[in-house]
């Protein structure tokens, strides 16, 4: 029950300061829509890549322009959820060296809450706004045999994907706490991860594909669900229902974060300045 | 003009200050390496797919990646380098005291700068090039002469870089806030340097642009040199038409805001 209600609680944060952040984005309206902009630009180029290698070829690992589009779809969807969400635990690190996470501690409110909601940037909505467009045009593109659960698959993939993609940056954030200066190392998992999933399986080697199945599950983001979708065999001959253990695997995934948040939190140490 | 002995000492201050550092460059390291892990799969699928692509065998594609990871941070393609630290100088009004020293601002910022990338490019640019020569078949020269044509051509490309984040960072004498123009120079900055996929291998007449804008003379200009693919001369002809016309074109924009400056702030 106390679990349940700090939850609550902080959610509740989360809405208020996360709503401070988008009124005082909002004082400057223009600044803001040109950065909205910016933003769609920016998180497109990836694919316009896409584009133009297949305005050189056909298919790109066996895969088709319409069938990686789905991928590129729901990846990019996934993580710009999860990035509008919790990417500003991202500049933990910053806060830690000037000793400004301090006053997070001293405020009745849960830590995770403030930091993921702290200078909230509402401008990110343009990677998932573009992840959205891209997913849309692929499912009318594609050819699948659909079905009730097929057709259930596409927005359940997409949520438990932001679930995976917010536990790697929480957990991201905790690193922070051990080394500030290393922030860029979560970039190769997050914004790596995303970019590797835009791509089929059938492009990368046997053994990093394992390890983004096995050991970071990000192939249920999008690998495995698409390739049930399109009738294509599984990476690494999987089950059957893995398309369907999207769910389950976000908990995994977040079961950890989770503890190595509190961990980090415990070893935090302040700076004294 | 000031004294010539302050920018070499500039240049040392540059190299200086990010070697500081250390944890950051470990962690730069690693995610260039793993962005040139992913990059390469995707070539090599891209050669598969359509052999000699742009003039290029997969060896060479996979040269690039790893020539591009190596070259990210040096040649700040995304920003990063001096131009933030000028733009919040200008926004600030800091500038003012900058404009006041007997020292030339376009020279002091470009000696800054090379201190910065010669660090960058030995701290973060040579351990993922020799993993991916390593791991990958790549298309390296042996001659040592090649290596210094080479070397000459990767300085001028940083000439090049530079001109263009001084103009972007002059930029923020009329509009103040540098987001937007962050935000060009990153979306610019990567995908005409040929980031996300060499030049050569852009289709028709967007190719035929994009070989021809500055940006060029940052990746696909120092990789065709170091695979043999264009002659030096060439090169290095067209990396010095366009620093030379940034570089004047920087001091135009330098001469009109400077004349018409208003210092922020009280």
């Amino acid at each position: 029950m106390r679990g349940a209600s700090r939850a609550v609680e902080g959610v509740r944060a989360y809405g208020l300061i996360a709503g401070m952040w988008i009124r005082s984005t909002m004082a400057y309206r223009a600044s803001f829509v040109l950065t909205v902009v910016g933003n769609l630009l920016l998180t497109g180029l990836d694919f316009v890549t896409i584009l133009l290698m297949f305005s050189q070829v056909d298919a790109l690992g066996g895969w088709t322009l319409p069938e990686v589009a789905l991928l590129y779809g729901l990846s990019v969807t996934a993580f710009g959820i999860a990035q509008l969400a919790f990417g500003s635990v991202a500049s933990l690190g910053g806060r830690v060296r000037d000793g400004s996470f301090d006053t997070l501690l001293v405020r009745p409110v849960p830590v995770l809450a403030q930091v993921a909601a702290d200078r909230f940037a509402l401008r990110r909505v343009g990677r998932g706004v573009q992840g959205v467009v891209v997913l849309g045009w692929a499912l009318v593109a594609v050819e699948v045999d659909w079905s009730v659960g097929k057709v259930l698959l596409v927005p359940v993939t997409v949520v438990c994907g932001a679930v995976i993609f917010s536990a790697l940056f929480v957990a991201g954030g905790a690193f922070q706490f051990l080394a500030q200066d290393a922030a860029e190392v979560q970039n190769a998992f997050t914004y790596g991860g995303t970019t590797l999933l835009q791509y089929p399986p059938s492009v990368f080697g046997r053994d990093l594909v394992r390890g983004v199945t096995f050991v970071l599950p990000l192939a249920f983001v999008n690998w495995v669900p698409a390739a049930h979708l399109l009738g294509r065999p599984y990476p690494l001959g999987l089950p059957e229902g893995a398309a369907f253990a999207g769910p389950l695997v976000a908990l995994v995934c977040v079961l950890p974060a989770a503890a190595v948040w509190r961990l980090g939190l415990r070893s935090y140490r302040s700076t004294g300045s | 003009m000031g004294s010539w002995r302050v920018y070499p000492a500039v240049v040392v201050g540059g190299f200086r200050r990010y070697a500081t550092y250390r944890v950051a460059t470990a962690a730069g390291v690693f995610t260039n390496t793993v962005f040139g892990l992913i990059l390469v799969y995707t070539y090599l699928a891209l050669w598969e797919a359509r052999p000699g692509l742009g003039g290029y065998d997969q060896a060479q594609a996979v040269t690039y990646v790893w020539l591009g990871q190596a070259l990210f941070a040096m040649l700040a393609f995304q920003g990063g380098g001096f131009e933030v630290e000028l733009m919040e100088r200008i926004r600030t009004g800091e500038i003012a005291v900058d404009l006041y020293r007997p020292v030339d601002l376009q020279l002091w910022w470009l000696a800054n700068d090379v201190g910065r990338a010669v660090f960058q490019l030995l701290g973060r640019g040579v351990v993922p090039f020799v993993f991916g020569a390593l791991f990958f078949p790549t298309a390296l020269p042996g001659e040592v002469a090649v290596w210094g044509a080479f070397l000459l051509v990767l300085m001028a490309a940083l000439v090049v870089s530079f001109a263009i984040r001084y103009l972007f960072a002059l930029s923020a004498f009329w509009l103040l806030d540098g987001q937007g123009v962050a935000q060009a120079l990153m979306v610019t900055g990567l995908f005409c340097s040929g980031m996300t996929l060499p030049l050569n291998a852009f289709p028709g007449g967007l190719g035929e642009v994009v070989r021809v804008l500055p940006w060029a003379a940052q990746l696909q200009v120092p990789a065709d040199v170091l695979m043999g693919e264009s002659a030096l001369w060439e090169a290095l002809v067209f990396q010095g038409a366009w620093a030379v016309a940034l570089l004047a074109v920087g001091r135009l924009v330098q001469s009109a805001a400077t004349r018409r400056v208003v210092v922020q702030g009280g």
